[in-house]
């Protein structure tokens, strides 16, 4: 201990070094004397408050931490507005841009971060501002009398923020994210869906997965270009894309720098005379931003000012809180999907719930809640201290008042309700209904329940319940006829889920599994292809295809093969080549060393053994030839089979060839359930084997005998007739129909001849044939469908979508150096 | 605490990598598949199923693991374990992500 005072300068008064000074005057009163430097003209404030500044609940003063009389009474020396521009360590002084020098025997840097402005064309413009300090907010005030529209970018929780107090200030507001769902670092995409529909019932406009491209205007912002080409207009930008722990002083000191200044776990820098608290600190290589480790590090750094200290940073978990009045979104820990790792889900769509839990080795690791988040100091709770759960994880997604008592049997929960019970809410269908229509009605199938009681026939969101009292009911008679859910993520099978995504409209694979309740969070491999797929069908030119959620062959536009490598088949409409073609399959095949050549039993040349760095410039030449995919990989239309009819044959009754042409341009392009073959044959004598495909079609002298329903495949079957047309035009016109009559309706997978044989044979011809105006309707909704669809997938890439996907990210041929 | 220095190469940024998908890194005659998670986490495994050697990564990402492309095998992208009935590891490879860098410690 000395008597006179030691000088403490701290350069930065936000609000980890505001806290380290409460300690440390507390601790050790009166042992220093301390010098603050702030850039801001300003006292400490809570910069957590400056939402509420933003959106009016709140005003400065309500937001101060530390008056003026508090730095009198502590004998603190507050230097406002004066940034410190050096620290000269041998003497042992910094100076300010003002000229104002202080000397140290202890400094600690608390120079905060500064916020990331993405390196766009017009950043720098008047109007666009960051989102960090009271000067921010007041400019965006400003802005807001001004009316007009604000753009935020970044959907992070400053960027929502920032959003939701615009809106309350008047302005309209859209987000720009870049991510595909808000909040990517800390709610899962359920998560993030829900609060995107929570943000948009408000009037925020919310686009994800936009990149910006550009700050239009010329004095001063008048608005916000994308990199899809479309501009929004605005007259004002607020940038919260992230921030950078400000670290140029320390840097410029030749104090040790990483992402942050890097301290010990007491917060001491490089320099032993010399600390670091806050978002500039780096400590056991992390860099924080939320306010409770900042407070953690002035903890820490006090206790070591005040003497000598075993005060040790601990890394800990942070719940994130997001201040949007109204919106109650709680996350913590870690909530990473992972093999090792477990999951409780809890949804109630009606209610826009959505609880998840995250385990490993029976421990919460993390967990998201969302709509009610009571429960999340509980779960925080149970995670800091690692307590096993086993006993109560039946009902530990339900909360703390929950527990308590025997586990939780959901047959037997539903048994005890009371016969007034309500079961299915859209048909305000009692349980005391149910359990009487079963009863007195035999009925064994959840179908059977749903046609003669309605319970669980409309939304389907009480699927399970209705089922959990059926088996309470029947026993273990009724789980024998259960319906197979589409995969594990769901309950629901293949029908329900297609159902579903057309009476509720979704259009988003994260908004699906919201609303039907999936049990992940994030779907599987079987599931995914599925939802893209229906998706696609249901809403054509809205939905925007998810290529991640697709098997490779459908990513890069042509079949895996054994070793990895890719077969490329080029279309050959109708199965007709020429002289030319022929040519640059020739070229092509030397060019790259193609090691096999094959032809296909659907007509067509088969490029076997080409590498997939090598497709895109395979495909480049074969398409200079004229050639496009021949989507041998799709489920959708890949070959039309045909015999060369009555051009060359002596039996031929029509031009075979020719319509099998017309079809084939027709038809390709939309994705179908499961993959379809069709062939035209030019007489009954059928060299083109029309009767084993999923669509075929025989001429004869009258006109045309269309097939539908066959395989040659696993299983083997015949084509059923599905009717007589006299003209080309009709032939194209059922089989448009007929194909839509599929895409609408069919499972993913289930080729047409299970699909038929589901809904019936004399349903498709019905449907697809003799009805002219359902017909008419199927034949419009498929030419709608082929707006979006019939784009040559490899002339695309060859102009350079999906580019990643062909180039290794990284290639080194160097020795790696000891 | 000093962690142990180990020879990290720079190979990329995470943006390089769709969510839910993967890349490659050459080096010599070894292919190593980069993964990014929906949740924005990256794993490095040796480009090879253990059941019949296929691509990893060309297999759809899900649930911390990628299924593969030749035979659906799953396989966990933390530890390179095929899940459920299948037996086999991949060898994985230590990786780390610097703000939006990857950095990745390449085998000798």
């Amino acid at each position: 201990m000395t008597s006179k005072p030691e000088r403490l300068v701290i350069v930065g008064n936000g609000m980890a070094p505001g806290r380290m000074l409460e300690h440390l005057f507390e601790a050790a009163p009166g042992a220093f004397e301390v010098t603050i430097f702030n850039a801001e003209p300003r006292v400490n404030y809570d910069r957590i408050m400056l939402s509420p500044v933003l959106s009016g609940e709140k005003n400065y003063d309500d937001i101060i931490i530390h008056g003026d009389d508090w730095y009198a009474r502590h004998g603190v020396t507050l230097h406002r507005g004066q940034k410190v521009v050096a620290i000269d360590r041998a003497t042992r002084t910094v100076t300010s841009e003002g000229g104002v020098t202080a000397e140290y025997d202890k400094l600690v840097i608390a120079t905060g971060s500064n916020p990331f402005i993405i390196p766009v064309p017009g950043n720098m413009l008047p109007g666009v501002l960051a989102y960090r300090d009271l000067d921010d907010v007041d400019q965006m005030l400003a802005a807001t009398r001004a009316g007009g529209r604000a753009v935020v970018i970044g959907g992070g929780l400053l960027g929502l923020e920032a959003a939701a107090g615009l809106k309350a200030q008047g302005m309209e507001v859209t987000v720009v994210h870049l991510m595909p769902t808000l909040m990517e670092r800390q709610l899962d995409p359920a998560a993030g869906y829900l609060l995107q529909k929570a943000l948009e019932d408000r009037g925020i406009e919310v686009r994800c997965g936009a990149n910006t491209k550009a700050i239009l205007g010329h004095d001063r912002v008048t608005g916000v270009e994308l990199a899809d080409g479309s501009v929004l207009d605005c007259s004002l930008v607020v940038m919260a894309v992230g921030i950078r722990p400000n670290v140029a002083l320390a840097q410029a000191a030749g104090l040790e720098v990483g992402r942050g200044i890097v301290v010990d776990a007491g917060m001491r820098t490089s320099d032993p005379n010399i600390w670091s608290v806050g978002e500039c600190a780096e400590v056991g290589g992390q860099v924080y931003g939320l306010v409770a480790p900042l407070y953690e590090m002035a903890r820490v750094a006090a206790g070591h000012l005040a003497g000598p200290s075993d005060a040790a940073f601990r890394h800990s978990e942070t719940p994130t809180k997001l201040k949007v009045t109204g919106i109650n979104l709680y996350s913590v820990g870690d909530f990473a999907e992972g093999p090792d790792r477990e999951e409780i889900v809890l949804r109630d769509a009606r209610r826009g719930l959505y609880k998840r839990v995250i385990l490993r080795d029976d421990r919460i690791i993390g967990a998201v809640l969302y709509g009610e988040t009571d429960d999340g100091g509980w779960f925080n709770e149970l995670m800091k201290k690692g307590e096993d759960i086993s006993d109560m994880r039946d009902t530990l997604i339900f909360g703390q008042a929950h527990q308590g008592g025997g586990s939780f049997d959901p047959v037997a929960a539903v048994a005890a309700l009371p016969d007034d019970a309500e079961i299915c809410g859209c048909n305000g269908i009692c349980k005391g209904q149910i359990t009487g229509a079963i009863k007195d009605r035999g009925l064994t199938t959840l179908d059977e329940v749903r046609a003669h009681t309605k319970a669980s026939a409309s939304c389907g969101t009480c699927t399970g319940l209705v089922e959990n009292l059926m088996a309470a009911v029947l026993g273990d008679a009724f789980a024998a006829g259960a319906v197979k859910p589409m995969c594990g993520c769901t309950t629901l099978p293949h029908g329900d889920v297609r159902r579903l995504i057309k009476a509720k409209e979704l259009k988003t694979i994260p908004a699906v599994m919201q609303e039907l309740e999936w049990s992940t969070s994030g779907g599987c491999a079987k599931c995914r292809p599925a939802l893209n797929y229906y998706l696609l069908s249901d809403w054509p030119g809205e939905y925007v295809d998810d290529g991640q959620s697709r098997y490779i062959n459908e990513r890069v536009h042509a079949n895996i093969q054994k070793d990895g490598t890719y077969s490329v088949v080029p279309r050959m409409w109708g199965g007709m080549t020429t002289a030319d073609e022929l040519r640059a399959i020739a070229d092509v095949t030397d060019k790259y060393a193609i090691p096999a050549v094959k032809v296909t039993g659907g007509q067509r040349i088969d490029l076997l053994g080409v590498r997939k760095e090598d497709l895109p410039g395979v495909w480049e030449d074969l398409g200079k030839a004229g050639f496009v995919s021949g989507h041998a990989y799709s489920k959708g239309l890949r070959t039309v089979k045909t015999c060369v009819g009555s051009t060359w044959c002596r039996f031929g009754t029509q031009d075979s060839t020719g319509l099998g042409i017309k079809l084939e341009k027709f038809l390709w392009g939309s994705w179908t359930p499961a993959k379809v073959k069709f062939a035209v044959s030019g007489c009954p004598r059928n060299c083109a084997e029309a009767t084993c495909k999923d669509v075929g079609v025989i001429c004869v002298d009258s006109g045309y005998e269309i097939h539908f329903a066959g395989a040659a495949g696993l299983e083997i079957k015949g084509t059923a007739v599905l009717g007589h047309v006299k003209t080309e035009e009709e032939v194209i016109e059922v089989s448009a129909a007929l194909m839509q009559m599929y895409r609408e309706q069919g499972f993913y997978l289930e080729r047409i001849y299970k699909w038929a044989d589901r809904v019936g044979h004399d349903e498709v011809r019905r449907q697809v044939l003799h009805d002219v105006e359902s017909r008419k309707r199927w034949f419009d909704r498929f030419v709608h469908s082929q707006k979006f669809a019939q784009v040559d997938p490899w002339s695309e890439r060859v102009s350079g979508k999906d580019k990643h996907e062909f180039k290794p990210m990284f290639e080194t041929v160097l020795e790696p150096a000891e | 605490m000093n962690a142990p220095i180990r020879p990290w190469t720079l190979i990329g940024t995470i943006d390089d990598i769709p969510a839910q998908g993967a890349r490659c890194v050459k080096m010599g005659g070894m292919t190593i598949a980069v993964f990014r998670t929906a949740d924005d986490r990256v794993f490095a495994l040796e480009d090879k199923c253990p059941h019949k050697h296929g691509p990893l990564s060309q297999g759809i990402v899900h649930d911390g693991c990628v299924t593969c492309p030749l035979h659906n095998w799953v396989i966990s992208l933390e530890t390179g374990t095929a899940q459920g009935a299948d037996e086999g590891r991949t060898e994985t490879f230590p990786i780390r992500l610097e703000g939006r860098a990857i950095y990745l410690s390449l085998p000798r």
